[in-house]
């Protein structure tokens, strides 16, 4: 037993001989976050994890979207739009370098454009850029882009991750080593653990106040919990809702409840009977109950959507009373429909919690009308397979993260089957028109088509729950973007 | 000896090349598409079909199969499809956390498990027997992520002696490395010392009934002297074994406690290259974990060849 105790003691005094305390630096920070990026390059890869680490940090593009949802120059500092609408004129920041010392210039933003719009391009948004006819240098400070057709949304999509601005000598090590023009630099990757960025000094625009930041990569809850807990992270910008109450009481941090892009919808496959029958799909529509939803999935903080927009956006339109909740008219439109008996589906889940929980809960409340619902949970793989891309299921739950996607309506091959030629007429003069009085007219009547046509369950936005310690200000609540944006960023006393 | 070593060198080739045809088929027939995961929700089927034949993905099985194996056995595990490295590079990096903390928990677990198991042979019967016994039924039972969130919450969140988790490199700073692994071994190496002094102690209590323990005490040794000088060494037979299956549980199978502490290690890597459809990475994985796994098997045959003399077959004496 002596023998026992000394090791034991032994290995006692290697711990403490190890521990320390680390106190974090008040110009530094380290956020959690729970997905790691594939790789750093925004323009690779559609994965929303990218961008949280380096979009408007690392990368910057022409224009940039602020905390609202608006568009805001960056590398452009200003343009002009012809008459016609097709062509748009940037005039550049001066004085702008990349992290690796060379200079930004309009030839940059030609080769990024072009870089898009190639053949062997692999962006995975090549879609918005589709229109761009040609990019033209005018000057070194001025650039030129030209559209096949006029595009109120153009501004929005080249301030979007996809369309950062990345020089030809860096571009191809992007991924692992990104070079950009942003207020931060990469420093290094720890793959699997953390991605440590620092303050530009040379930067062009206003300095950041931290002087470094690193992104930590914790996928689990109760790790995440000890992690801020034991001030290993300074905060993250998404935390589940189940696990809020340890923080809610705690002065030492701070919730930040704001939305997101992200619709959380029960879609579904108009092509494929009965889901074909608009009276079987307002049946479902009246036979949600949002409220019960909401509580249930995200502990009462999403917001309740009736069409395919974010609440937080100037163009939104409230339609949740649309079909209101009523399970009687629902049993009547089913029978209305021809099924009094209700019928059978199936409702595949991706591995994510509000699409698990999620589904249970529509699965009893659609057996209250008579809807048998058979829950097949599948990996996201699987899903891109067999939902997204071959439309095999009838019914699923996901959140549309992507900012202003009520386009993909308009194009009957995408997975919803949803095939109506006057919504696609709208959105077609929709995307043509600039004047924004007009746009959000037009904005208001393709959503309030979605929600009469019951085309997908209109569940609810996903919300983005921060905690972060107390002492830090600047960050964003909402997320009009995928982002975790850190110039603002700052620690307070 | 000889004979007995090459007998075995030629399983461990054989097991091999076995495994890796099976884990290459086997992943083959998972629904998902790489390509299809890294464009995301809006790729076009054109972009899809253009990923793929980049990533290698359009040519026959059988042939894919073939450019995997010649590859490994020149050193190159391929191109990782998601992470655009090569897949030996991303290994490489987690082995770095992953065999330290197997081999540091391994350590821990031998260094309080087989005394203890010892001690309880020694006191059979007794209340420290019964004690031990309780303590290493409790060791088992309990789950180790459940034991490392305790161990986070004691000596990270209230005491902040140690990081709740995530790892510093080796290169950057190694004490931090070393601290970042404590409670991840620690929690890892309890059931494992549980199991190792049930093991040692029911091995010894056997080996104390045999003739030769009665012998050494006819010869004036007392049974202290006789149970560690012969019995100890015959009881390591079934230990040995043990340790070798631990050992290779605690390199492959050490996941949900790397989650607990983010820890970039083997198991996580596998995780989500599972779940984002990266093949190449897993096959690759996998094929490094069957190699430990197997080695680790072939070190603890021909130990046992040296404990036990008895078992180097096929050698005329």
């Amino acid at each position: 037993m002596g023998k026992t105790i000394r090791v034991a003691g032994l290995a006692m005094a290697l711990v403490l001989g190890l521990a320390g305390v680390v106190y974090a630096a008040p110009s530094e920070i380290r956020i959690g976050v729970a997905l790691e990026p594939p790789v750093l390059d925004p323009t690779a890869g559609a994965a929303e994890a990218i961008d949280i680490v380096v979009y408007q940090n690392v990368f910057e593009g022409l224009t940039q979207i602020d905390q609202n949802g608006a568009v805001q120059p960056d590398l452009a500092e200003s343009w002009t739009i012809s008459a016609d609408g097709l062509t748009y004129t940037f005039k550049l920041q001066a004085d702008v370098t990349f992290h690796d010392g060379t200079s930004f210039d309009a030839d940059d933003v030609k080769y990024s454009f072009d870089r898009i719009k190639a053949p062997d391009s692999l962006n995975a948004h090549k879609e918005f850029f589709a229109d761009i006819e040609s990019v033209t240098v005018v000057d070194p400070l001025t650039v030129e882009i030209k559209l096949a057709k006029p595009s109120g949304q153009f501004l929005f999509d080249i301030g979007r991750g996809d369309a950062v601005i990345v020089a030809p000598e860096s571009s191809a090590n992007n991924a692992t080593d990104p070079i950009g023009t942003g207020p931060f630099s990469f420093v290094r990757w720890d793959k699997g653990s953390r991605v440590v960025l620092e303050r530009y000094e040379p930067y062009w625009g206003k300095k950041a106040a931290l002087s470094k930041a690193t992104y930590v990569f914790i996928s689990d809850t109760a790790a995440m919990t000890n992690a801020l807990l034991a001030g290993d992270i300074d905060g993250t910008n998404n935390f589940s809702a189940e696990a809020l109450d340890v923080f809610k009481a705690d002065p030492r941090f701070k919730i930040l409840v704001g939305t997101t892009e992200g619709e959380t919808l029960l879609s579904t496959n108009n092509k494929k009977p009965p889901f074909d029958n608009l009276k079987v799909r307002q049946a479902m529509a009246h036979a949600i109950d949002r409220k019960a939803l909401i509580d249930g999935v995200t502990y009462g903080y999403g917001v309740p959507i009736g069409s395919h927009f974010a609440p937080h956006h100037p163009y939104y339109v409230d339609l949740t009373n649309t079909y209101p909740y009523d399970p009687e008219l629902s049993k009547a439109l089913l029978a209305e429909a021809g099924y009094p008996d209700g019928f059978s589906a199936t409702l595949k889940l991706p591995p994510v919690a509000y699409a698990r929980i999620g589904g249970q809960i529509i699965a009893s409340q659609f057996a209250a009308i008579g809807i048998k619902l058979e829950l097949i949970n599948v990996e996201w793989a699987q899903w891109l397979e067999d939902v997204y891309a071959n439309h095999d299921f009838d019914l699923t739950i996901v959140s549309h993260v992507e900012p202003f996607d009520i386009g993909n309506y308009a194009n009957p091959n995408y997975y919803f089957g949803y095939d109506n030629p006057d919504f696609q007429a709208l959105i077609e003069t929709l995307n043509g028109t600039t004047d924004e009085v007009k746009r959000k007219v037009l904005a208001i009547e393709a959503q309030t088509i979605l929600a009469q046509d019951a085309v997908n369950g209109y569940l609810f936005e996903l919300p983005q729950i921060g905690v972060w310690n107390a002492k830090i200000e600047g960050q964003w609540q909402n997320a009009p973007i995928e982002g975790v944006v850190l110039k603002d960023v700052h620690w307070v006393d | 000896m000889t004979l007995f070593v090459l007998r075995r060198l030629l399983g461990f080739a054989v097991t091999l090349l076995l495994a890796a045809a099976v884990i290459f088929f086997l992943l083959d027939l998972l629904p998902g598409d790489p390509a299809q995961f890294i464009l995301g929700i809006n790729a076009t089927p054109e972009n899809v079909a253009q990923l793929r034949a980049q990533l290698g993905l359009d040519a026959p099985a059988w042939q894919r199969l073939f450019i995997w194996i010649w590859g490994m056995l020149q050193g190159d595990f391929g191109q990782s499809y998601t992470q655009n490295a090569p897949v030996a590079d991303l290994i490489g990096e987690r082995l770095w956390v992953t065999m330290p903390l197997a081999i540091l928990a391994m350590a821990i677990a031998i260094v309080v498990g087989l005394p203890l198991g010892i001690l309880a042979a020694r006191r059979r019967g007794k209340l420290l027997d019964t004690g031990i016994m309780v303590l290493a039924q409790t060791g088992i039972a309990i789950p180790n992520f459940w034991f490392g969130m305790l161990l986070a919450l004691l000596f990270a969140v209230t005491l902040r002696w140690l990081p709740p988790g995530g790892f510093t490199s080796w290169s950057e700073d190694p004490a931090a490395a070393m601290r970042a692994l404590v409670l991840p071994s620690l929690a890892l190496a309890l059931p494992q010392a549980s199991i190792l002094a049930r093991v040692m102690r029911t091995a010894l209590v056997d080996v104390q009934g045999q003739d030769f323990i009665r012998t050494a005490r006819a010869k004036g040794m007392t049974m202290g002297e006789a149970v560690w000088r012969h019995g100890v060494r015959n009881a390591l037979l079934p230990v040995l074994t043990v340790l070798g299956l631990q050992f290779a549980y605690l390199v492959a199978g050490t996941i949900i406690v790397e989650n607990v502490f983010y820890l970039p290690g083997l198991g996580r890597l596998i995780f989500t290259a599972i779940s984002q459809r990266d093949l190449i990475l897993v096959r690759g994985a996998t094929i490094v974990l069957i190699v430990a796994v197997t080695a680790t098997m072939l070190v603890i045959d021909l130990l046992y060849a040296l404990v036990d003399p008895r078992l180097r077959e096929g050698e005329q004496r």
